[in-house]
């Protein structure tokens, strides 16, 4: 202690001095500089050899309720320097490391029957590494927030899930993003994947929005300044990904518009409810391998240009006994998503080339609970539905298009996971799939999601 | 016309009148004593219950909606809210309660802190940098608190300078009035041997002098196994206790599993206003405290 606080009045000495020697030139400074920092080292150095003999004097046996750690600290200055979260990292880097193991029946590439025109998301068989994610984020100065997701293809290759700019500052409820990010609309679109409750989407963000809707541009949200929250936004963007295709061209590619409330019902009760509303144009978008009636072997190739309009519905209700979370809670959540495309399509691109009109009605919805039974441990059931609808053919292709394939998708998933801590996730999922009609599946997968460095705070 | 048109204004002219500060307390214990210290002149609202894990509470809609209007937000800091708050901050949309902003106010900032760990590695457990978080149960460190606190509330509402002074006064001669009550009706629990169920009582340790030789918890924030209880009853016999205890919002389970081998108490603490059905205010805080303590070693 004694060595301490000389070293503290040494150093006090000579910062002291240091206004006098304002004229000194920078050699000068950083030779003192060193000197200090020289003299610190040293003290350190014997301060640590003392400390080692102090505790070595001690009484072996004694267990001491002040620890090293807790000596130093409690010598820290009172206000020490906040640290906030994830500016302790500055920028904030988070790795995600996640695979799977999944075993199915029948050949993931066939699509949901009468979604083959929309993208098939499938399932990995065997050992698969998944995807790695790389977050990175910080505050870019007192007005922006800065955000970049890489998605690391295990195949190689690196793709930018999301790279916007936020603003913080703002005010009056208005909050501003531009750049790469997750659409608002709906509940579960702008959760990264490894916050998912499945390993996989629901049926309906696979098939609409080919599991999430990642938009280029413009969003907009306002917070209503009311005790229930009431929150307005609008999205301007590129159309690049499903339903949209990206495109050239002038202007913005697709809007949506949301609107969320929400509020808790006590301490124990909380709940969100969305609507939201997403237009976009799609241009010459191409899918393959897409039955016809002639009962083409392997599908044709056709072509789709039009508008698509959706609109989606969804609730989530979560519980935990005494507000509790880290014991027990139950969250209950549905969306419902209903599409009209109309436009004109273009039947086997490759050989027969005929385009007339074209116009249908899909819709899908599901309805998932978890429950937290135990600290760490989760069940959850998920039931999936989708709706081909009935398409209305322009008369030249109406001996080639199928316009109405009579069957339901359906799926039921159950799944079971266990969180050792916040960073760490074992999941084990079965699923009976009877998406495609004829071509019942029973699925297992297992899932590990382990999360590295800063781990940023979850949405709701 | 006219008569919905004054009406407006009147309704506008009276909410002005009674415009009291909108504060967003993290905590109960800091909602407690912004109470203590603003009076009449504050409207609280206080995001976690004493039930709950404050690490753990999820940014749910209303925490945003009543973040969007709060000026001044009032939390421990030192990470225990980062699963939640800065979710909670960015999508209010509120310029005046940012970090680094006067509405932002962190009580650990405050105090000395304890426990600052000097390794930072996720392979130890929930560790926070900056140091042990659970700061408000040493009564002590509300003395600091409550000079800063009064402080920001008189740089945000100038206009009542003088009533913030006198509260603070009051609150500052009770408090220590009362500290030396409690120090002296715990003079018998010093040295006294306890287990812990979560490392969240070393600044309750540090103040009373209480020796904790044992956590249940393997790595700060990790449920106890049944092999590793197991294990730390048989460090008992070398290493006995006289009390096992908890903070309320916990479960409750490892520690009365522990008690009822180990022939000890649990006794659970209410680790913030609120937390049991005696500690109503930041004053009976400490009162059962002590007393629970105190029965526990009878």
């Amino acid at each position: 202690m004694f060595n301490k606080s000389c070293l503290s009045v040494a150093i006090a000495a000579l910062l002291s001095h240091a206004p006098n020697a304002s004229a000194a030139s920078d050699a000068d400074l950083q030779a003192i500089r060193e000197q200090i920092q020289q003299l610190k080292q040293s003290y350190e150095q014997r301060i640590a050899q003392l400390e080692q003999r102090l505790q070595a004097a001690e009484s072996t046996g004694k267990q001491t309720e002040v620890s090293p750690a807790q000596t130093r600290s409690a010598e820290a200055a009172p206000s020490s320097v906040s640290a906030g979260g994830d500016n302790a990292f500055n920028p904030a880097i988070a790795l995600i490391l996640a695979g799977t193991y999944g075993s199915v029946r029948q050949d993931p590439a066939i699509a949901a029957t009468g979604f083959a025109m929309n993208p098939n998301m499938g399932h990995e068989q065997g050992f698969n590494l998944g995807e790695s994610e790389l977050g990175i984020s910080a505050s870019i100065d007192a007005d922006y927030r800065g955000i970049a997701t890489l998605a690391l293809d295990p195949a190689g290759g690196v793709g930018v899930e999301n790279a916007f700019v936020q603003t913080s500052a703002l005010g009056n409820g208005l909050n501003l993003k531009f750049g790469r990010y997750f659409s608002g609309l709906g509940y579960l679109n702008e959760h990264h994947a490894h916050a998912w409750d499945f390993i996989d989407q629901p049926l309906v963000y696979a098939a609409l929005w080919e599991n999430q809707l990642a938009e280029d541009g413009l969003q907009v949200k306002w917070l209503a300044p009311t005790d229930t929250f009431i929150e307005l936004g609008a999205e301007l963007g590129r159309g690049r990904g499903f339903p949209g295709s990206d495109r050239v061209k002038n202007g913005a590619g697709s809007g949506v518009l949301f609107a969320h409330a929400g509020d808790d019902i006590g301490i124990e009760h909380s709940w969100r409810v969305g609507a939201s509303l997403h237009r976009t144009r799609a241009a010459d978008r191409v899918s393959d391998a897409v039955p016809d009636l002639p009962g083409t072997i392997g599908g044709v190739s056709n072509s789709f240009s039009g508008d698509s309009q959706t609109t989606g519905l969804d609730f989530v209700w979560k519980y935990a006994p005494n507000g509790n979370i880290g014991n027990r809670y139950v969250k209950v959540q549905g969306e419902y998503f209903r599409r009209k495309e109309s436009g004109l399509l273009t039947y086997d691109t490759a050989l027969a080339n005929v385009t007339d009109s074209f116009s249908v009605t899909q819709n899908g919805w599901y309805l998932q609970s978890v429950y937290q039974f135990m600290p760490h441990w989760r069940t959850g059931l998920r039931y999936d539905q989708l709706a081909p609808g009935v398409a209305s053919v322009g008369a030249l292709n109406a001996a080639n298009v199928i316009a109405d394939y009579g069957f339901q998708p359906t799926r039921t998933s159950l799944m079971l996971d266990y969180s050792p801590s916040e960073f760490s996730r074992l999941r084990l999922q079965l699923a009976r799939d009877n998406s495609r009609q004829g071509l019942p599946d029973n699925q297992l997968f297992v899932q590990y999601i382990m999360s590295l460095g800063a781990h940023a705070a979850h949405n709701y | 016309m006219k008569k919905i048109l004054s009406v407006i204004s009147l309704l506008l002219l009276s909410s002005q009148v009674h415009a009291a500060l909108n504060v967003f307390a993290c905590e109960p214990e800091w909602a407690a004593l912004t109470q203590q210290l603003a009076g009449d002149r504050a409207s609280i609202y206080t995001v976690t219950g004493a039930l709950q894990d404050p690490h753990r509470v999820e940014a749910r809609p209303s925490l945003i909606a009543k973040a969007r209007r709060a000026q001044l937000l009032v939390c421990t800091g030192a990470e225990l809210e980062t699963a939640w708050l800065p979710v909670v901050l960015r999508e209010s949309g509120n310029g005046a309660i940012q970090p680094g902003s006067a509405g932002y106010f962190e009580a650990a900032q405050s105090v000395r802190m304890l426990e600052v760990p000097t390794r930072l590695d996720r392979a130890d457990g929930d560790v926070h940098a900056a140091g042990n978080p659970h700061i408000q149960i040493d009564p002590r460190n509300f003395l600091p608190v409550a000079d800063a606190l009064s402080k920001r509330l008189i740089q945000l509402d100038p206009a009542n300078t003088e009533h913030y002074r006198q509260q603070y006064a009051a609150f500052d001669r009770q408090w220590r009035a009362a500290l030396a009550k409690w120090e002296h009706q715990a003079a018998p629990l010093r040295g006294m041997p306890i287990i812990v169920q979560h490392r969240g009582f070393p600044y309750l340790n540090n103040w009373l002098g209480l020796k904790q030789v044992a956590e249940l918890e393997p790595k700060p924030g990790m449920e106890p196994s049944a092999a590793y209880l197991g294990q730390v009853l048989g460090q008992l016999q070398q290493h006995p206790a006289k009390l096992v205890i908890r903070a309320a919002y916990q479960d409750g389970r490892p520690s009365e599993w522990i008690a009822e081998r180990a022939h000890i108490p649990a006794v659970t603490l209410p680790f913030t206003v609120g937390g049991t059905p005696q500690s109503g205010d930041l004053f009976a805080l400490f009162d059962d405290t002590v007393q629970r303590l105190l029965a526990g070693l009878k």
